[in-house]
């Protein structure tokens, strides 16, 4: 049996996290459930932004969780990839945008 | 209108075909006991039906008045959709309601004061008796519910059949897993979407889903996988805004329904390891506030042969109702039906109810919670 550092079985214990600190366990739990509840955004339209966030941070948990939600929502592939697409356009954006401050070094430093 | 024969609905062009039926392939699962032994094989916590009512102090499931007379006319279909659970397909020749048994359920529903007849299947349309019994209980007042595939109706013989409905005030209930063409066809066969939307137009053009009530057009979604179905209001307005921009189609109102591991459906989860997570999910979902519609309390089930059932899903596990002394097949045929035996009833219940109280509840008629 290999032994890895992440095991699916952790992502249903999340709760036990309250086990080092009740208190702030709580208001972390009461918030996210905050967070999720429909509001000004549907709870369809937070799922998807979760799933492509959880791409964004690279969580296997939140991945695990938000694909299933996604597709709990009424999300297909298509739309989930899409949703993971923007997580990638705005992750490669973030780097490829900071290349201006290397294009003002160039043009300062050459003929 | 004949009853296709069995060589011409095999065809693809009669219908998509996603798998071949249980039955067909002779295979073990085909047999109900078998399917429930394989739920009740299954060492998880929280299973137990009757326990979690009682957790929950709704033990026992106690009949309610009878306001749905749901007759399953037959399992002959054009199509073989891979969740199916009553393993419907075109080789279903045999298990199809005679014209002496619609007469039984006609004068049994005449004992009733149940308000809907709800005629399901496989396809009911393609049962020779399906037109006058719908013409019986129209003109008994009733409203008639037509469980549709959709793709029943571009077949040559029944191309008059949305006229047909519409003339009669029949509420059409369409299987679409998605508004979108993937998963619709990932469940039901490839050309299943497009086949589908061509249907819906049909609809549409002889009045159906533009807010009339007598030509009341309901879509009905099952996921296409292992999870549970989403929250019908939420979906709803997504499903209109998408199809009117897609296709122009346009449709009342959308219902969604869990897949009970049954039949093709179970097989389906044994085959891809989602059986034991699938389970779960539904244990862990329980929710009290969908037990008190659940259709099983409000319903009668007939059957092709003229058997007696609480739902179709116990129908299709071959779990008889039960009398007041808890003796299954004790109410007999339907012939001998009797209001106030069927009022007295014992619900008959196993693991695979949990499909009907997780998440929003989930019922012929959509959520229940």
């Amino acid at each position: 049996m290999s032994e890895t550092y992440y095991k699916h079985e952790h992502l249903p214990q999340f709760p036990q996290i309250a086990t080092g600190n009740a208190t702030l366990a709580s208001k972390f739990f009461d918030y996210y459930g905050a967070v999720f509840a429909e509001g000004a955004l549907s709870a369809r339209e937070k799922s998807l932004i979760a799933l492509a966030v959880a791409h964004a941070v690279q969580c296997p948990y939140c991945i695990d969780a938000y694909s299933n939600d996604a597709l709990e929502k009424g999300s297909d592939l298509e739309q989930m990839t899409e949703a993971i697409h923007v997580a990638c356009a705005i992750r490669g954006g973030a780097s490829l945008v900071h290349g201006t401050q290397m294009l003002e070094h160039v043009r300062k430093k050459g003929m | 209108m004949e009853t296709p024969d069995a060589l011409t609905l095999d065809d693809q062009a009669s219908g998509p075909k996603r798998t071949v039926s249980l039955a067909r392939r002779g295979d073990a699962l085909a047999d109900p006991a078998r399917q429930l032994a394989a739920l009740d094989g299954l060492g998880l916590p929280g299973l137990d039906f009757d326990a979690r009512l009682a957790a929950v102090g709704l033990e026992p499931l106690r009949p309610a008045a009878l306001e749905f007379f749901q007759i399953n006319i037959g399992k002959l279909c054009n199509m073989t959709c891979r969740h199916c659970h009553v393993d419907a397909g075109p080789d279903r020749v045999r298990e199809q309601m005679d014209a002496e048994t619609v007469d039984a359920c006609l004068a049994a529903l005449d004992r009733t004061s149940a308000h809907t007849v709800d005629i399901t299947g496989g396809a009911p349309e393609l049962n020779a008796q399906f037109r006058r019994l719908v013409d019986a209980c129209v003109a008994r007042g009733k409203h008639v519910i037509d469980r549709c595939n959709l793709t029943v109706l571009l077949l040559p013989t029944q191309r008059d059949l949305p006229e047909f409905l519409a003339a009669r005030g029949v509420e059409v209930v369409c299987s679409l897993p998605h508004w979108r063409a993937r998963n619709t066809d990932a469940q039901r066969g490839d050309g299943t979407y497009e086949r589908s939307i061509r249907a819906l137009r049909r609809l549409n053009e002889v009045g159906y889903g533009r807010g009339d009530p007598g030509r009341r057009l309901t879509l009905m979604s099952n996921p296409a996988g292992a999870f549970l179905a989403g929250n019908q209001a939420a979906l709803e307005g997504e499903w209109k805004a998408g199809l009117a921009r897609e296709h122009g189609v346009t449709f009342d109102r959308l219902i969604c329904l869990n897949n009970m591991p049954i039949s093709r459906y179970l097989e389906w989860l044994i085959e891809t390891g989602n059986l034991v997570g699938y389970m779960e999910r539904l244990a862990n979902a329980f929710n009290p506030a969908a037990v008190a519609g659940l259709m099983c309390r409000n319903t009668l089930s007939v059957s092709w042969d003229g058997r007696l059932y609480d739902c179709d899903f116990n129908q299709m596990l071959g779990l008889e109702a039960e009398d007041a002394r808890g003796v299954a097949g004790g109410l007999g045929h339907i012939r001998d039906f009797d209001p106030a035996a069927f009022a007295a009833r014992r619900v008959v219940t196993a693991r695979h109810c949990l499909g009907c109280t997780a998440g929003n509840g989930s019922s012929c008629g959509g959520a229940t919670a």
